[in-house]
């Protein structure tokens, strides 16, 4: 890493403070170069790759099945997703088809994952705005969704549980009525949750006209999920490209407005996540009466071994698309497994988006991009 | 468009560029020269017909292993909101010459992905505005992901200055 700090002749009564790597604004191991005319910023360059660990170069070494674990570590935070791409690229790759149980079991627990998830982002942007409260809030309703999935899978985040082929466990019983209660007290929550902080003055104050990314700069930026939709994009991989179960269910598509100032800026993104949470409750719901009986796991072979060949299998993340690109060269084992991961565009932006924001306004942009350092370093 | 269509327009397009086609497993691919690069991706980015506005993925792979010839490729993924259509774009590139033109006047967004590119595998974009290691320290030696560098080889560690441990008095 060259160290900007040293190298680069400060001039011009600019000023270069850094940001991270350990901070408690940047969501992981992230640093950022700021290059400040006083509280302005001209920018905000990331530096990334702290948390690399070679994941992709260690899915070359292992059989197809024992993977899965590993892409858990790729986004820990909605680990249900970076199971549910690769499972999917790999079944694509063998041509085979998953049982409608275990797709309907796939949808269900990547939604309530994606409400974890979101629960943790738009709370920890709360947080760093300075408002503790609704990210205690968040996290006390994270807690039930992770004993949920506990009583589920046996994991509370790194959960390992859609599998190639199917899903590792049948639901337990009694486990319907649970996220069916769970479902009953979130809504009104949710409620409680927005007068809390959603409609908030001051987080609105905060965010609104912060970081505004137009449309083409989001989508010339490959930006995906909350962060393209809250510029306006009308765009999700559920609805437009659909997989899984998805198309058996009626959700909208939440897109941002330009509520409370201009179209694209964090508020958008930060009302975009609050509303998602209530899609896919829904979902949820449809989810659970249309479960259909039957097996859990496809029929598969001892050793997967698929035919020479490449496939890309993608899903809609709590942090937009999440691909896998899979090579098979006719082995037991993956040639080549690239992971596209949508915090790793979103960090990119930031460079662009912070231009002549207030430094204090960074936190606001990060937390609103809702990146997270597992993802971007792989 | 379907994907046959897409297929089909390009190859008329490029005819004498393009090497092979196919959609094993539905996922339209096609292959061709790397001399085209920039012009097949921005005639993806601006036809109407086609109008891939999301630069999903830039990756190489390093095919020594696979006994297929030039060594490496580049492999662009490609999807369209408006038509709500994939592709899949490689280029093939020759070991002794890993160089391909850059995308990043077309989708800004290929800056970093043409980064973590050239810092897995040693493949330089041309015309790149900041071509530097993304995910690796700086002073990182080899290309990780290609199939010769060995998946439990830990860098070499440079030797800690002597004098780091003493105390100095400190000069503002």
């Amino acid at each position: 890493m060259e160290n900007a700090l040293n190298k680069q002749a400060v001039s011009d009564d600019l000023m270069i403070l850094n940001m991270g790597p350990q901070h408690p604004s940047t969501h992981g191991v992230i640093r950022f170069v700021i290059t400040g005319d006083g509280e302005v910023m001209q920018r905000a360059v990331p530096h990334v790759g702290y948390l690399h660990r070679g994941i992709e170069k260690l899915a070359e070494g292992l059989p197809y099945p024992s993977f899965v674990p590993f892409t858990d570590r790729v986004d820990y935070l909605a680990a249900m997703f970076a199971n549910h791409g690769y499972a999917m690229a790999v079944e694509r790759l063998l041509g085979i088809e998953v049982p409608r149980r275990a797709e309907y079991l796939r949808v269900i627990v990547s939604e309530l994952n994606r409400i974890a998830s979101h629960l943790i982002g738009v709370g920890a942007m709360a947080m760093d705005i300075g408002a503790f409260t609704p990210f205690l809030h968040g996290i006390r309703e994270r807690e039930k969704l992770n004993d949920i999935i506990e009583e589920l899978c046996g994991a509370r985040l790194t959960y390992n549980y859609i599998r190639v082929g199917g899903v590792s466990f049948d639901f337990p019983q009694g486990l319907d009525a649970k996220i069916r209660a769970f479902l009953d007290t979130f809504e009104p929550l949710m409620e409680e949750f927005d007068r809390l902080i959603t409609v908030n003055e001051i987080l609105v104050k905060r965010c609104a006209n912060v970081a505004v990314i137009d449309a083409e700069t989001a989508k010339s930026y490959g930006l995906v999920g909350p962060n393209l939709r809250g510029s306006g994009v009308d765009w999700d991989l559920r609805r437009d490209l659909p997989y899984s179960a998805y198309p058996d269910f009626e959700f909208n598509v939440c897109l941002g407005r330009g509520f409370r100032g201009t179209l694209g800026d964090a508020y958008d993104r930060f009302i975009v996540r609050v509303q998602e949470m209530q899609e896919s409750v829904k979902i949820i719901r449809q989810a659970l009466d249309g479960l259909p009986e039957g097996e859990i796991k496809g029929k598969l072979p001892r050793k997967l071994k698929p035919a020479k060949g490449e496939a890309y299998g993608a899903v809609e993340s709590a942090r937009g698309e999440l691909g896998y690109h899979v090579i098979s060269d006719g082995t037991d084992k993956p040639y080549r497994v690239k992971i596209r991961a949508g915090s790793f565009n979103a960090t990119s932006i930031v460079e662009h988006a912070s231009r002549g924001l207030m430094i204090a306004d960074l936190v606001v942009l990060i937390a609103s991009l809702d990146v997270i350092a597992p993802e971007i370093d792989r | 468009m379907e994907g046959n269509e897409i297929r089909a327009l390009i190859e008329e397009k490029f005819s004498n560029a393009v090497i092979s086609q196919h959609d094993f497993r539905g996922d339209d691919t096609i292959v061709l020269d790397r001399k085209v690069l920039h012009d097949v991706l921005g005639f993806a980015r601006t036809d109407p017909g086609l109008d891939f506005d999301l630069l999903v993925d830039i990756c190489g792979v390093d095919r020594s292993e696979m006994g297929l010839e030039p060594r490496f490729a580049v492999v662009y993924h490609l999807v369209s909101t408006r038509h709500r259509h994939r592709l899949r774009l490689k280029f093939p590139v020759p070991e002794d010459d890993p160089v391909v033109p850059s995308v990043t006047d077309v989708w800004v967004g290929a800056d970093w992905f043409e980064r973590e590119t050239y810092d897995m595998f040693g493949i330089r974009f041309l015309g790149h505005p900041n071509l530097k290691r993304i995910l690796t320290h700086e002073q990182f030696e080899a290309h990780p992901l290609r199939k010769d560098y060995p998946v439990n080889r830990r860098p070499a560690l440079k030797p800690i200055p002597a004098d780091i441990l003493t105390l100095k008095p400190f000069k503002g």
